[in-house]
């Protein structure tokens, strides 16, 4: 483990650790996957956020996206689970553990076919957990076939085109209650680092679709998920700026052209409107955004809905603040008075 | 008006005139006509008077409309298990209640709704008619009212016939309604009409007459599935993630209303426990799953559909090694089967349940207590197994109403298994490994999230004893190897089989679940008919213990008694058992969806054990 304390002139952050607690096992990806731009990236948001890795739990399904956890936060204890039932796993595991910040990887086949029933549900509940989708519109590890958020007439690497409509799997989240919605590209360094800081920030299921390109099956000309096709397609919502609430602001913005979201921890978060009208925390402004943008051939990026103060599924259940976990028999075997109690009602 | 006599065969009737505490009641009604109470009251107060008694409730997959049919027995011996004839029928159901007429043995007594002309069927019955229509417009006066109370009226006409005190009636609709005033009002009166009805205008000519014993004193009346539900409570559970299925579903619902009740923070008023609806059964054990890694006692409860869509998950935490406790409360199948009809029909598909190679833990309990001592032993077990658990429960035992003594409260703490703190972590130091075997029973030391211990990464892909991904085929062997060891050591651990030796039987009997209660009575009408003389080993776990191979080694003859058609339990143990005792192993199959009887058993026992005769 890699938390001691690290070699003088190291930069570290402020629970005093530097980033090689942060990192992982070697990448078994492909060279220049769009996973492995993202796993950097959560390396590098959990640093900055000084977020204790031991106190993380990793979980993904089962695909090139669901290996990824054990390639950043190797401190965290991971679970990759089997396909499509992350969420289950992640809800039991923050049920017992909701002290434990949460992230759980997925990927497009893993949530949009097989895991589109468990996707659906844990969008419900708001678990507090931060939902990761690399998508790259096609399942790498089968070797290529289309996945539910490839584009209508998109072309797969063998020439077969595509000839259903894509899920979105943002508009559904916010559809189903998700409290932070965001989408972002693995290329974009800037902007995924602050959704992902925002996302450690927020209490609730923030849902992350990262297109993520698969340079060996769907990279060429013609693909919708390629990395030429992307950088050209993208529209970024604007600046995001996030400052962490141990942080002092001395960003300077306008309050007419930026819009100032507190999130639950304390943490703030700039968006530089795109237009006057368009407020993060409307459902409807939301999904016609994503409508609009999808009529023209463009996606969003950026943090697309936000609901900073929506209880989460641990708030609903009313649980003790102890983790239920960590519950001693005292507290979870009532008094022989009880059964007592019980008996004498069924006599 | 008076009762219709059995022209032909009233001597019979008359010889038979006093048959007490020995005889079966069935009421046929209509799905959803509110005959619960009235037949809860019924077995009660019979109960209340000292004569065992069971309740079995044989429904439709319907919520109203469908023939439904509850049966109660009353057996001064104590005998509790389903008995096949029925004795004395209440036919409310004009759909059935010819069919249920005619299946009748000569000699028994009918009561029927008036209209239904019953007793035109058949001449060697006694036959009751009461206008129940016009009982209930006297005694209920508000026409909405009156469907709600018409069966009450049945239970006033038993009182009478079959002697059972009003009191104790009036005590047991008591119990049922609570502080119910206007309910009780009117359920007394009609109550007191069926009896007042009874004496006025029915001539007692059956035998069967109910008197007091002091058999069930102290005794409770409880269902499975309660019991389960009061056995995982006690167990400390902290996660609960089920989806509704018959009959599964009362387990969890009870379990909420224990929990609501009893397990809640007392300083703070918030929950100790999570009880999640989830969204399928995947999602259920997923959920279990996941708890459990995070070092929560979870568990689910489910029926054999349930149990095929968790197969996945059940590899996944035998491979992963993770604790679970997954209750099967078994139906009839496959598929949808006879969903509110019972079985043991789930054995051999859960004892293996998943892809590749899969050996799990069943636990069998044959009575409402065991459901609930062994809903605290299924947590301890899967916590030190770092395994799912298995409690095969069934229908008839989950959802039925059983007489058992009250329940003990658990002397022995929580058993949590091997769980990693700091100072195993300084005694293991760095060769410590989540799947390395340091105590050579198979088990290795988990670590949980949370708890500063050092993390590993949990997979269902190949991994060697430090959980490092790996796909050696050495490495691989090795902890396929160590997962047959720990199941080895499971030998050990799990419930001893209960023995019931009878010197110089030649013939032995294995049984397991809900199979008991109709096999106990079947050695005793052998013994009494044929002279048997027959040993008894009631299975309460698999893996087997060398108690099994002892035991069909004494014995010439052993019959394994099962409700499925595949002899489940026995393909089993021929997987399991040395192959010279092969063949001393014979089956008894039960598989009509009732529940087991003893008659059938005698009666297929007998043909193999006297032939010719």
């Amino acid at each position: 483990m890699s938390t001691e304390t690290p070699a003088p002139g190291k930069r570290t952050n402020r629970i005093n650790l530097d980033v090689s607690s942060y990192r992982g096992s070697k990448t078994t990806l492909c060279a220049g996957c769009g996973h492995n731009a993202i796993s950097e990236r959560i390396i590098d948001a959990f640093f900055e956020m000084g977020v204790d890795p031991k106190r993380v739990i990793k979980l993904s399904g089962i695909g090139c996206s669901s290996k990824s956890p054990a390639y950043f936060l190797n401190p965290s204890h991971g679970f990759n689970s089997v396909h499509g039932r992350m969420p289950s796993v992640a809800t039991g595991a923050m049920l017992a553990r909701g002290d434990m910040l949460a992230i759980g990887v997925s990927g497009d086949g893993d949530t949009g076919a097989i895991g589109i029933g468990q996707f659906v549900h844990l969008m419900r509940r708001n678990l507090p957990l931060i939902y990761i989708i690399e998508d790259n519109g096609c399942y790498g590890l089968t070797k290529g076939q289309f996945s539910p958020t490839a584009d209508l007439g998109s072309k797969a690497k063998n020439g077969v085109v595509n000839d259903l409509p894509p899920i979105d799997t943002c508009a559904l989240a916010i559809e189903l209650g998700a409290s932070f919605v965001a989408r972002s590209f693995s290329g974009d360094k800037k902007q995924l680092l602050s959704v992902l800081k925002a996302a450690i920030s927020h209490r609730g299921t923030s849902m992350l679709d990262v297109i993520s390109p698969c340079v060996t099956f769907n990279d060429h000309d013609g693909s919708t998920k390629s990395y030429s096709y992307v950088k050209d397609h993208d529209e970024p919502l604007g600046e995001i700026s996030f400052v962490p609430y141990f942080e002092e602001i001395n960003v300077e913005y306008d309050a007419g052209s930026t819009t100032a979201v507190k999130m639950h921890d304390g943490s703030s978060l700039f968006l530089r409107k795109v237009a006057e009208d368009y407020n993060p925390s409307d459902k409807i402004a939301a999904m016609r955004l994503l409508h609009e943008t999808n009529r023209r051939g463009e996606f969003a990026t950026g943090v697309i809905y936000i609901e900073p103060d929506k209880d989460d599924f641990i708030d609903t259940l009313n649980l003790v603040d102890t983790p239920l976990a960590e519950l001693g028999e005292n507290k979870v075997r009532p008094p022989k008075a009880v059964l007592d109690e019980i008996m004498e009602g069924l006599r | 008006m008076s009762s219709t006599l059995p022209s032909p065969a009233p001597a019979e009737a008359a010889q038979r005139s006093h048959v007490v505490n020995d005889f079966s009641i069935q009421i046929a009604t209509v799905n959803g006509s509110g005959s619960q109470t009235a037949n809860l009251v019924l077995l009660r107060s019979i109960f209340q008077m000292g004569v065992p008694v069971s309740g079995k409730n044989l429904f439709p997959s319907n919520i109203a409309g469908l023939p439904t049919w509850y049966t109660i027995r009353a057996n001064h011996r104590g005998y509790i298990s389903r008995k096949k004839e029925i004795d004395f029928l209440v036919a409310m159901n004009s759909e059935t209640a010819r069919e249920d007429v005619l299946s009748l043995d000569p000699g028994r007594a009918v009561v029927y709704d008036e209209p239904l002309k019953l007793n035109a069927l058949r001449t060697d019955l006694v036959f009751y008619p009461v206008p129940f229509d016009k009982i209930v417009a006297e005694v209920c006066p508000d026409a909405k009212l009156r469907r709600l109370v018409k069966n009450m009226i049945y239970d006033g006409i038993l009182s009478h016939l079959l002697s059972i005190d009003l009191g104790e009636m009036e005590h047991a609709l008591s119990r049922q309604l609570g502080k119910k005033p206007k309910a009780m009002q009117l359920n007394m009166a009609a109550l007191e009409g069926g009896r007042k009805y009874a004496a006025d205008h029915l001539e007692k000519l059956d035998p069967y007459r109910v008197e007091r014993l002091n058999k069930t004193a102290g005794q409770i009346l409880v269902e499975g599935n309660a019991a389960a539900a009061m056995g995982c409570m006690f167990a400390g559970v902290t996660v609960v993630a089920w989806y509704p299925i018959t009959p599964s579903s009362s387990l969890p619902e009870t379990l909420i209303s224990y929990m609501r009740k009893y397990r809640m923070d007392k300083e703070t008023g918030k929950a100790t426990f999570a009880i999640v609806q989830a969204e399928d059964e995947i999602a259920a054990i997923g959920m279990v799953v996941g708890a459990s890694w995070a070092g929560a006692r979870a568990m689910t409860s489910t029926s054999g559909p349930g149990i095929s869509l968790m197969s996945e998950f059940a590899g996944l935490a035998y491979y992963a090694e993770l604790p679970a406790v997954v209750f099967d409360i078994q139906r009839v199948g496959p598929s949808t089967g006879l969903p509110t009809r019972t079985a043991q029909g789930d054995i051999l598909f859960t004892a293996v349940n998943s892809h590749g190679d899969t050996q799990h833990v069943l636990l069998l309990p044959a009575s409402v207590e065991e459901c609930y001592t062994m809903a605290m032993e299924a947590f301890d077990l899967s916590e030190r197994l770092q395994t799912i658990i298995y409690v095969m429960s069934d229908l008839d035992l989950g959802m039925n109403t059983w007489m058992a003594q009250p329940f003990t409260y658990p002397e022995k703490p929580f058993d949590r298994g091997k769980v990693l703190d700091e100072a195993k972590v300084r005694e293991l130091g760095a060769s410590w490994g989540r799947y390395k075997d340091v105590d050579g029973d198979g088990i290795p030391w988990r670590s949980l999230p949370g708890t500063g211990t050092p993390a590993y990464f949990t997979r269902g892909s190949g991994h060697n004893e430090m959980a490092q991904y790996t796909e050696r085929p050495d490495d691989y062997v090795k902890n396929l190897d160590r997962l047959a060891r720990k199941f080895e050591t499971a030998k050990t651990l799990v419930p001893l089989p209960v023995v019931e030796s009878e010197a110089g039987a030649k013939v032995g009997f294995i049984a397991y679940g809900s199979t008991h209660w109709a096999l106990e009575e079947a050695r005793d009408q052998l013994r009494e008919e044929i002279g048997l003389k027959a040993s008894y080993l009631r299975l309460r776990a698999y893996p087997f213990t060398p108690e099994l191979e002892a035991f069909i080694k004494l014995h010439d003859r052993v019959y394994v008694v099962e409700q499925n058609r595949d002899a489940q339990m026995l393909s089993l143990l021929r997987i399991n058992i040395d192959p010279a005792l092969q063949t001393k192993i014979r089956s008894v199959l039960h598989y009509n969806g009732l529940p087991i009887d003893a008659r059938s058993i005698t009666e297929a026992v007998k043909a193999q054990e006297t032939p010719g005769v």
